[in-house]
């Protein structure tokens, strides 16, 4: 495979883990991976893209989503990437379709495995918010695709041998004026290695309580939640897993008072371990478990946060 | 405000997948359909612009030729009109070549403001929305929990991983929907009634190249059977136990 630009995220000066995912991912398939760049500490983060043979870091900065895509697009043209992939984040996600487009090519979201077969690459993502797993080829001139995060290995290779100046980010359409950023608050509930989840059985809001209280005991844990949960308002929209929420693939998925309707095992279906923990012992939860309790979430989850507590502070 | 909403019909989320017989499709037999639920939110949203800002909202599919369940469902909550743009293989249309048969309608109506869901429920490509305006030169705004929309523009927020963001920007723009940002109303018989004499056009959606080859379809690979290690919370220690030396995730 010839060039793949890769679309790096960083923070503090160094690029995040999602992004060294994606440049790992690229490194797998092909020799010439280039990445790009932009923003404050842009230069000193590009010298950490891990596996890149070049990192390009555009020049000026701006807020505005359109502004960076179209630098994006022309870093891929003067490369002659015949690829495109960014890590499936937030910010991956808006920016990679209108890259994609740019470049009159379709765009793969959310890939969970890429693959070398004859000239080309085949991706694999999932439909149905993993129901099916298709196995794509792109004929785009550019294979643009996003890559789902904790599913690629980071690259730990050397960093890039040139670090170049790029395209001057211009004026763009839609201007970010402000972030309300969530400060050192709970891990997202599709980043975190361990996810705790509720469903109706937790009975209400202040049910969730023992819940933040494992998923403090963990210290790496996210709290989750079933739609029925969030359609009560028990819990914001931003923690509901499934097909209507979030797909999440943690090491370690505990559900508790989740009944697991089809729509929810969709979202988790694909985590490592998953725990469940439900007073019917006919609940549908208990097919896609690997370890089940059979009890009243009240009475086991604390006494499960007390062990977690107990192992964690040997 | 000449208001549009993107609509896609998508299987029920109760399906249970199985894959066609050439191992390339999803197997049709027994599939029902809906609207994709943040699309659902993108028609709510057009609908309470039109009742701020009056005008006009027309929904816009690309589907099969005489599904017209969806769509009167979408007249039935507020729309006025509805355009389907018709290719029978609809499903297997890729995302830009949605978007440029999107375009060209959108262009010809002239519209001021597009909502659209933040993804589609059957491919979650959550591409359609910002590629269609990369391709009319128009502002985007994806993953919206918050929208306050005048004539001439607006600002918009966004939920994003690190926390939530504001954008400004000009009319025309592309607004994609998240479902905090409003709960969409019941279709009352009133307006089931009414979305009866609602027009309803249907016109073939210009040819597309797709560029996306799919070279198999599967199932996910079926979890190994788990056992239930015990009843309450006497069965915790096992648990941890099966975490710990088992499973080693603990």
């Amino acid at each position: 495979m010839s060039t793949i630009l890769v679309y790096v995220e960083h923070k503090d000066g160094a690029p995040k883990r999602a992004s060294l995912e994606a440049l790992g991912a690229a490194r797998s398939v092909s020799d010439n991976v280039v990445a790009v760049l932009f923003g404050e500490g842009a230069r000193e983060a590009a010298a950490g893209a891990a596996g890149a043979a070049k990192a390009v870091v555009l020049s000026g900065d701006t807020l505005s989503p359109d502004a960076i895509a179209k630098a994006v697009a022309e870093v891929a043209g003067e490369n002659g990437a015949s690829a495109f992939f960014a890590s499936a984040t937030s910010s991956g996600r808006d920016l990679a379709p209108r890259i994609a487009a740019l470049l009159d090519s379709t765009l793969l979201s959310d890939c969970v495995a890429v693959t070398v077969e004859g000239d080309g690459i085949v991706l694999q993502r999932p439909w149905l918010a993993g129901k099916l797993l298709a196995n794509l080829k792109s004929n785009a001139q550019v294979v643009c695709a996003t890559l789902r995060r904790n599913v690629f290995a980071a690259s730990d290779q050397a960093g890039p041998g040139e670090i170049v100046d790029g395209p001057a980010l211009g004026e763009g359409l839609a201007k970010r004026t402000a972030l309300d950023a969530k400060e050192g608050g709970p891990m997202d509930v599709s980043e975190a290695p361990v996810v705790v989840a509720g469903g109706r059985g937790m009975g209400s809001a202040e049910g969730f309580g023992i819940l933040e209280e494992l998923a403090a005991a963990f210290g790496n844990a996210a709290v989750g939640a079933s739609r029925a949960v969030v359609d009560a308002g028990w819990r914001p929209h931003s923690e509901q897993v499934g097909q209507t929420g979030k797909t999440v693939s943690p090491q370690l998925y505990i559900a508790a008072g989740i009944s697991g309707a089809i729509q929810h095992l969709a979202g988790m279906k694909t985590s490592k371990v998953i725990v469940a923990i439900n007073k019917d012992a006919e609940a549908p939860i208990f097919k896609v478990a690997d370890y089940g309790i059979v009890g009243d979430a009240f009475e086991v989850v604390p006494a499960l946060t007390e062990e977690v507590k107990r192992i964690r502070a040997l | 405000m000449n208001i549009v909403a993107l609509m896609k019909r998508v299987p029920t989320t109760d399906l249970v997948a199985q894959v066609s017989a050439d191992g390339k499709h999803l197997d049709a037999s027994g599939v029902q359909y809906m609207v994709s639920f943040y699309d659902e939110i993108a028609v709510e949203e057009a609908v309470k612009t039109r009742e701020k800002l009056g005008g006009e909202v027309t929904v816009i599919t690309l589907g099969p030729a005489g599904a017209q369940k969806e769509m009167r469902e979408c007249l039935a909550k507020g729309a006025d009109k509805g355009i389907t743009l018709v290719d029978e293989n609809w499903a297997d249309r890729d995302a830009l070549s949605t978007a440029k048969a999107l375009k060209e309608k959108v262009a010809e109506l002239g519209a001021n403001v597009v909502f659209c869901g933040r993804l589609a429920t059957d491919r979650d490509n959550a591409s359609v929305g910002p590629m269609l305006a990369t391709l009319l030169g128009w502002a985007c705004v994806t993953d919206v929990v918050e929208l306050d929309l005048s004539e001439n523009g607006g600002t918009a927020k966004r939920e994003a991983d690190d926390g939530i963001e504001t954008f400004s920007f000009s009319l025309p723009a592309v607004i994609t929907c998240q479902k905090d940002l409003n709960e969409p109303r019941y279709a009352g018989l009133k307006g089931i009634m009414a979305a009866k004499k609602k027009p309803l056009d249907e016109t073939p959606a210009p040819e597309g190249s797709n560029q996306v080859e799919v070279v198999s379809l599967e199932l996910p690979p079926a979890r190994k059977e788990g056992r239930i290690v015990g009843e309450g919370a006497a069965a915790v220690p096992a648990l941890i136990e099966a975490l710990q030396n088992e499973a080693q995730v603990l």
